[in-house]
């Protein structure tokens, strides 16, 4: 009903600008997985959050998964609205703490597949602890970070993915903080998936995104994302365009290097790829066996 | 397993490990925490007690996180809870304020001890009664419990998940040290004899169902993850669909209601207890482990035929201000012993002071009043 009502009022644009009779149009295929009547979105054109959104809406579609069983969980910033967007049980909680949500979430109820999408300040910055402790614990859970390396949303401020030397508004003299390795945080912190993509490798990281909804434990993929308005225009990178075409030269695909080695610089290469990919015990294996053990008396200490 | 749910018969135990049974008993099924005293004992017996029951305990990496856990296990369906001190009651205070906005049902047990800062990690206070009411920013409904011995521990532990059940919010048990660490007889009931209430559920279709919109007594049915009801939660400011709206209009509404949720069902939920009120010419109000001391200045003060009663809130929040009132109508003067600088004793001024006077009687904490001291306070009043 909603699609219709969308219909109706974008006809007449459609009609008269392209020509088009009614019925030549309809639904996109992933108006489905978005709330109705929340488009137009808030994100600056050249922003890479579309895209973002937009590989996990089919790497969901492709992973078969059911969509109620689905939920993302958002902190705050630009990248925390992904979960008003999307028509799926979510969640936009308090700035930093979409882990922690998610992680009760996910202990709450363990038939759900738990995503924490949200942006590099949130997850690292106010909520990094809790980012080395989910993945620590391996709770499964998937965290998707959109990195844009500095706060959107409140016009942006360094952060701590900026690369080195960047201008934000709060570093007029550049930035003089050493950058969050972010998937090497990851691996060392314990996640069992880590993969890095930038939004133009929209293929490959709906790949990852639905290898990640697949996989049991903490996974975590970060995609490089331009923020032309906040971020670009300070450090002269241009549009979003140029950002992408920057994106197709310096990008390096490497599986499974050696995460240390992918620290971002300014005008650097920008190393890609599917870091890490492992099995290991989640939190909830590990709590079912080790009670069940103890409770039988085949292990652990009684008491 | 299901026999050793609620552990019917008396007990000796401490006023941490009453109100964990209690949570246990009125169905918390998960709890995150972490561990700091005085209300270190509520985690460590959680952590035994509810992998027996099918429940889940996880130990955070701070009170921030605690708090966040137990909103999203109480969105996944679960009862919970969290337990903490001051200094952890103070980091939750920012996921206090996402559960009142959206209208999430959890428990807090607060085991009060010496502030600000860190304090008085040992020793007793009452500091925290405002911060429960105004700790987190903005307007909120607040519902708050201040149990004075284990026994009320475990019960308030129980209303206060029904609580939260019924009227969709975190509620907060304020213990305080004496009474978290206090050892005594703790009656714990049959199952059949503990009522217990869970939130309602959407009788609608997915999609007739607004997730925000109140029935008749302003709560609005939840529905959980997973469910099929694709709800959206925001701290943000939001429609009855559940969906951002930033203007004053919404703001209105939707604040509006989560605290008139409260207001206006504050009879429903008010607690107390009354000694001796009628014909008083001074009534002690006292809360908390203070109450104790309270009721044996009383007994002196009577002993020598003066006319003094107490009220004790077991609701501290919301206040019975209505009560307090009417008893001003008679009551001379009012004696409001507490283990802080004045934070209670300012409510109730502000219930009476047209018809009658109140003494505060001010401990700055790491010690209760003895009932000397309160009967003091008394005979200065009368």
């Amino acid at each position: 009903m909603d699609i219709e009502r969308s219909r109706d009022r974008f006809a007449p644009h459609y009609l008269e600008h392209e020509k088009w009779k009614l019925g030549d149009y309809g639904a996109h295929p992933i108006d489905k997985y978005l709330r109705p009547g929340r488009i137009p979105h808030i994100w600056c054109s050249g922003c890479g959050l579309g895209i973002s959104m937009t590989c996990f809406i089919s790497a969901l579609e492709e992973s078969g998964l059911p969509l109620d069983k689905n939920c993302v969980v958002s902190g705050i910033g630009c990248t925390g609205r992904v979960a008003g967007y999307l028509k799926l049980d979510s969640y936009h909680t308090t700035h930093g703490r979409p882990i922690p949500f998610a992680t009760g979430l996910k202990l709450g109820n363990p038939e759900l597949t738990v995503t924490v999408f949200s942006g590099d300040g949130d997850l690292f910055a106010i909520g990094g602890n809790h980012f080395i402790h989910a993945a620590r614990r391996n709770v499964d859970i998937n965290v998707i970070c959109v990195n844009n390396f500095n706060y959107g949303m409140t016009g942006g401020q360094v952060g701590p993915t900026t690369h080195l030397k960047a201008r934000t508004t709060t570093t007029p003299y550049g930035n003089f903080e050493q950058a969050f390795n972010l998937p090497h945080v990851a691996v060392a912190s314990g996640a069992v998936y880590v993969a890095r993509w930038t939004t133009l490798h929209a293929r490959r990281l709906k790949a990852s995104i639905k290898e990640a909804l697949l996989k049991k434990g903490f996974c975590f993929i970060e995609i490089i994302a331009p923020c032309p308005t906040a971020y670009g225009r300070r450090n002269r990178l241009g549009t979003g365009l140029n950002e992408m075409k920057y994106y197709k030269e310096h990008s390096v695909i490497r599986h499974n290097a050696d995460p240390a080695e992918a620290e971002l610089v300014l005008g650097g290469d920008i190393l890609v790829g599917k870091f890490r990919d492992e099995e290991k015990p989640t939190f909830l294996d590990m709590q079912k066996e080790g009670t069940l053990d103890v409770m039988s008396g085949k292990g652990g200490s009684k008491k | 397993m299901n026999q050793r749910e609620i552990l019917t018969g008396e007990h000796f135990m401490n006023g941490d490990e009453a109100s964990a049974e209690g949570a246990i008993a009125a169905g918390c099924r998960f709890f995150a925490g972490y561990p700091i005293t005085p209300a270190t004992e509520i985690a460590e017996r959680m952590s035994r007690r509810l992998p027996e029951v099918g429940g889940i305990y996880i130990q955070m990496e701070d009170e921030l996180a605690s708090m966040g856990a137990i909103l999203g296990a109480s969105w996944a369906g679960v009862k919970t809870m969290t337990a903490t001190s001051g200094p952890g009651f103070s980091l939750m205070m920012e996921n206090y304020g996402l559960g009142v906005m959206t209208e999430t049902p959890c428990v807090i047990v607060d085991i009060m001890r010496g502030g600000p800062s860190t304090g008085l990690p040992t020793l007793v206070s009452q500091g925290d009664v405002m911060q429960s009411r105004w700790g987190t920013h903005g307007d909120i409904g607040v519902i708050a419990f201040t149990p004075s011995s284990p026994q009320e521990m475990f019960d308030c532990t129980i209303k206060a998940f029904n609580l939260s059940e019924q009227f969709r919010l975190p509620v907060v048990v304020l213990g305080d040290e004496i009474v978290g660490h206090m050892t005594e007889k703790v009656v714990i009931p049959k199952k059949e004899d503990i009522k217990l209430y869970s939130r309602r559920k959407p009788k609608v279709k997915p999609n007739n169902y607004l997730p925000f919109a109140p029935d008749d007594d302003l709560v609005p049915p939840m529905a959980c993850a997973g469910e099929g009801y694709n709800v959206h939660v925001t701290g943000l400011t939001h429609d009855e669909r559940g969906y951002p709206v930033i203007n004053a209009e919404a703001q209105e509404k939707l604040v509006g209601r989560i605290v008139d949720k409260i207001r206006k069902n504050a009879n429903k939920i008010i607690e107390y207890e009354e000694i001796k009120t009628r014909g008083s010419d001074v009534v002690v109000v006292a809360y908390g482990s203070v109450s104790r001391c309270g009721k044996e200045a009383v007994r002196m003060a009577r002993a020598e035929k003066m006319n003094v009663g107490l009220l004790r809130p077991l609701t501290i929040w919301p206040f019975p201000e209505k009560r307090l009132r009417k008893l001003s109508e008679k009551v001379k003067a009012f004696v409001v012993p507490e283990v802080n600088y004045g934070q209670i004793a300012f409510e109730v001024e502000r219930c009476v002071a047209s018809n009658s006077q109140t003494l505060l009687l001010p401990k700055m904490g790491g010690d209760i009043h003895t009932p000397e001291d309160i009967f003091k306070g008394i005979k200065e009043m009368i």
